[in-house]
């Protein structure tokens, strides 16, 4: 009976064997997996289990970390708290007990709660030493007052609405608002308060989706504002090479291969007007023409270089902005003026602003300026970095002088600011079945000082559903905002 | 210089006595690291929860001590030539499981479940009483042989044992599985754990009669030797047996034990490959077929498939799924190699069983790879243990009942590992010794008493005749 006994030894060491090597597959393969399954209850332990880091902005953090109250069963320590949070809550996102992490609070969230492997060092002497574990801080570009001006005037205008500026030079994100918006600290618990909070912020029960981050994740149809990236690609393809040059613009102009002739908005002289002057009057006749001459290739090269088409990560993720291929002539004159399937979230206009204020150069647009630990030290910097080069700088010297005519004593002369240089464009975008819905009012614009720095470029976007449908137009509803905005920047500079 | 001396075709060796010395002093020694650990384990749970020695050190230790010594004590009196790694390595894992209970105990999110019980003292209650029914076995199965006799009789029993469950008024069905029974006043009892003993008594005498008739070929085929037709009635049987529990009673494991166990011992007894090729078959056969029909089965196969699928669909609020085995493998996974250190996991997340069926996660957390690696390998060591002494033990039952004995308690680690560790689907049974219960601490304290009672006959120096001096010294001539 020995045979077999060792061959039953031996079974049983296979299975002892087999369950070694699961064993190894689950707490060695996949341990990290497991470990940081978002669904694991221990990475929202963990994340709430010391002081959280935090969300710093011009020195202040706009974010802090409360002790729960030792109310029976929580088994999380820590509480987020944000100061002045529907302002800022497109910048953090929330971190929220019962409902997870999104934006800042969620992407940087290994450095605000320390578990970040180049925060290990720190963390090694933290346990060495006993003390508690701390989260590092993540410092943005943003500018307090360009926000604060920002999200008043969304408020002020009571629509739906989304501002974001930047800095040309850097690609910094000044300001980022979005309107109507949300308290992160409403829900940051795990109380029933809280999910009633949350409940009641949802788009099944509140339709003006206050939770949406509008400054990067809705596209809107960019209208006239959109011709801006048209007379960029009219100079850089040789079509016209200055602005004060007759374009071959005949008024009425029916659109090649269809009977419609496109409609400018009244009476405006645009009959083989000037670049300048059709961007003053905002021509659609002179900038549809030029986008259907130039062809549906040449006008989506140009939007991609100015950011069309990809995704942006800011580090925040926001939306691709939509300039079409496969149109014909008049699809792309309709396109050419902001309209049919073109679509841009306010960060990519403001982006077309910014690179037309940087001499044509794009700079990579981002809020997280460095992150550091918790003894300040700093961990990691984020660098200024080009994205691309829509314009030339003669051309982009030429398309900002375009766009001062506009604000000069074109539509955009409400967000005039004396003393300094302001180009802008405004644009109304129709929207809906048959242009039933109210239009959206755009402003994008940049400040240039006396000395040719220029310090920031906007974009302002107000869907307005009460405003009274003639009194819509970019330059009455978006440029004051865009306005006291651009102002803001400046007098933080000074 | 040895080849000079000895002839170049034979050679001599000289052997002892039959038999090793007693071994009783290494026990002892062992012993004192089985009581020593789990001694530190509980400091170390009691420092890292409330930043304290736990006032019940002292107690525990000198509890876990005088019963240890007291085992120790009855193995040197009635069974001294026994094993010596058996009673330790089963000590410790009981020590270890009782660190482990305790530590669940201090959960708040435990505490809060509705049918929460101090868990630790009935542990140390029931560790007491499987103590003492092992220095019972001891004192009282002088020879293992003995149960020989009573072989029809444990047919019977474990018959009587298996069907307990399904007697209406006594049976309980928790969570499914129907394979308890209520004794008013004294709790629920898994008659399973020592059907699985009283079987192997039953096997082991069966078998040894009828091993021969069975292990007649009358075929080959395929290169294997067919069983006649006529001899295929036992494993038929029993079979059958193991379907009708798994119907009845919903449980895939002690099913799968006592066949798994039956074929083992069969292979053991007839020599015969075929049986284990037949035994296979019809386990995948019956596994598959009533997995696919019955619902309880059924379903813990689907969350053996997909765990998180089950995790949400419980989230959801669905009735009839469970997140427990999603929670155990994140449990699992979030040990790593190290773990986190005693106290400081969070396995309670499982809820309810964490302290039975899926104690092992709590140690996969908290003690990560290293320590799952090591109690796998204490399991290992018993079991070897328990083939080792079916290969030493001289009369027939004696092997037979060893490796039935050490082969259900494989099969029974691997089945319970294996669904905890989502490696085969999840089945109600128990982690031998750490997992709380008081069924599966008293069978499995027989079950080690048993095999140190067959170890220490087998390894008894055979009774010398007296007034030869020569016995102490024999030549052995072989062949080389």
């Amino acid at each position: 009976m020995n045979k077999p006994l060792r061959r039953i030894a031996i079974f049983c060491g296979l299975l002892v064997l087999t369950l070694l090597l699961r064993d190894n597959w689950l707490q060695y393969v996949k341990a990290d997996q497991l470990k940081d399954d978002p669904n694991n209850r221990r990475v929202t332990i963990a994340r709430y289990s010391t002081p959280r880091g935090d969300i710093i902005v011009g020195g202040d953090p706009i974010t802090g970390s409360a002790e729960n109250g030792k109310t029976g069963l929580n088994d999380l320590k820590y509480k987020r708290t944000y100061k002045n949070g529907p302002m800022w809550a497109p910048v953090t996102g929330y971190a929220s007990q019962a409902f997870g992490a999104t934006q800042l609070e969620s992407i940087e969230d290994g450095i605000l709660t320390g578990n970040d492997d180049r925060l290990f060092f720190r963390k090694t002497l933290d346990m060495i030493t006993g003390k508690e574990q701390q989260g590092g801080n993540v410092v943005t570009t943003l500018n307090a007052d360009a926000q604060k001006a920002a999200f008043e005037g969304l408020k002020k205008r009571g629509g739906k609405g989304a501002v974001v500026a930047l800095e040309p030079s850097t690609g910094k994100i000044l300001a980022l608002a979005s309107y109507p918006s949300y308290d992160p600290s409403s829900f940051a618990g795990n109380t029933n308060d809280d999910a009633a909070a949350w409940k009641k912020l949802q788009k099944k029960y509140n339709p003006n989706d206050p939770m949406l981050n509008r400054a990067l994740r809705e596209t809107y149809p960019p209208g006239s504002t959109f011709k801006v990236v048209t007379a960029a690609a009219a100079l850089e393809n040789g079509k016209y090479t200055s602005a004060d040059e007759k374009t071959d613009s005949p008024l009425p102009w029916t659109m090649p291969g269809t009977t419609t002739q496109l409609k400018n908005e009244g009476n405006i002289p645009c009959e083989n007007a000037t670049m300048r002057e059709a961007l003053r009057w905002s021509c659609n006749t002179v900038f549809g023409k030029i986008g259907s001459d130039l062809g549906n290739d040449k006008m989506l090269a140009e939007a991609k270089k100015f950011g069309f088409d990809s995704e942006q990560f800011v580090p925040i993720r926001s939306s691709a902005s939509v300039f079409s291929d496969d149109m014909n002539q008049s699809q792309t004159a309709l396109s050419s003026i902001g309209q049919y399937n073109t679509a841009a979230t306010p960060l990519q206009m403001a982006m077309v602003a910014s690179a037309v204020a940087n001499d044509g150069k794009l700079m990579k647009p981002y809020m997280v300026d460095s992150l550091e630990s918790s003894t300040l030290d700093p961990v990691a910097t984020t660098k200024p970095e080009e994205l691309s080069r829509p314009l030339s700088p003669k051309n982009a010297q030429i398309l900002q002088d375009m766009m001062k005519t506009v604000v000069e004593k074109g539509t955009g002369t409400n967000a005039r600011i004396s003393g300094v240089t302001v180009g802008g464009k405004t644009g109304t975008a129709q929207h809906g079945v048959e242009n039933s819905e109210n239009p959206y009012a755009w402003f994008i614009s940049y400040a240039k000082l006396p000395d040719g720095s220029s310090p920031v470029a906007v974009a302002v976007v107000v869907e307005d559903e009460s405003a009274n449908r003639d009194d819509i137009s970019g330059g009455g509803l978006a440029a004051p905002i865009a306005k006291n905005v651009m102002e803001a920047v400046i007098n933080s500079k000074k | 210089m040895s080849s000079t001396t000895n002839s170049p075709t034979h050679h001599t060796s000289t052997i002892g006595a039959i038999g090793a010395p007693s071994r009783r002093n290494t026990e002892l020694a062992l012993l004192v690291f089985a009581v020593v650990i789990p001694v530190f384990a509980y400091a170390n749970v009691g420092l890292a929860l409330d930043d304290q020695v736990p006032a019940g050190l002292l107690s525990y230790g000198l509890g876990l001590g005088l019963l240890a010594g007291v085992a120790h004590l009855a193995v040197r009196k009635f069974a001294p030539y026994a094993d010596p790694l058996l009673l330790p390595l089963a000590t410790l894992l009981n020590g270890l499981g009782l660190v482990c209970i305790w530590r669940l105990d201090q959960s708040k999110l435990l505490q809060s479940l509705p049918n929460f019980v101090t868990a630790a003292p009935r542990q140390l209650l029931y560790t007491a009483l499987g103590i003492a029914l092992f220095v019972v076995v001891l004192i009282f199965l002088k020879d293992h042989r003995v149960l020989q006799r009573y072989t029809y009789i444990s047919m019977f029993s474990a018959l009587v044992l298996l069907i307990l469950p399904l007697v209406p008024g006594l049976g309980a069905n928790i969570y499914g599985a129907k394979i308890w029974i209520n004794i008013p006043g004294l709790g629920s009892l898994q008659p399973g754990e020592f059907a699985k003993i009283v079987l192997a008594v039953f096997f082991a005498g069966y078998l040894m009669v009828k091993r021969d008739a069975l292990a007649l070929a009358s075929r080959r085929f395929m290169g294997l030797y067919l069983p006649r037709g006529r001899d295929l009635g036992p494993i038929l049987v029993v079979w059958a047996i193991s379907i009708l529990i798994l119907v009845f009673e919903t449980d895939l494991g002690t099913s799968l034990l006592f066949f798994g166990m039956f074929v083992i011992m069969l292979y053991v007894a007839t020599e015969r490959t075929s049986w284990i090729v037949f035994g296979l078959l019809m386990s995948a056969a019956g596994a598959v077929g009533v997995a696919s029909i019955e619902p309880h089965v059924k379903s813990r196969v689907q969350s053996w498939l997909d765990p998180m699928r089950e995790y949400t669909l419980s989230r959801q609020g669905q009735l009839g799924h469970s997140e427990q085995l999603q929670q155990a493998l994140w449990a699992f996974g979030s040990g790593g190699t190290l773990g986190s250190g005693w106290g400081q996991g969070h396995s309670d997340l499982i809820r309810f069983a964490a302290n039975s069926d899926f104690i092992l996660a709590t140690f996969g957390e908290e003690l990560g790879l290293a320590g799952i690696m090591a109690i796998l390998l204490i399991y290992g060591l018993i079991v070897e243990r328990g083939v080792r002494t079916a290969l030493a033990a001289r009369d027939p039952f004696g092997k037979l009942l060893a490796v039935g004995l050490s082969g259900a308690f494989a099969l029974q680690v691997f089945v319970v590992a294996g669904g905890v560790m989502g490696l085969i689907p999840l089945t109600g049974m128990t982690m031998p010794f750490v997992a709380y219960g008081g069924s599966s601490v008293l069978a499995n304290w027989a079950l080690i008493g048993i095999l140190i009672r067959i170890s220490d006959t087998a390894r008894r120096p055979a009774p010398t005749p007296a007034g030869n001096p020569d016995a102490e010294m024999t030549q052995v001539v072989r062949p080389s």
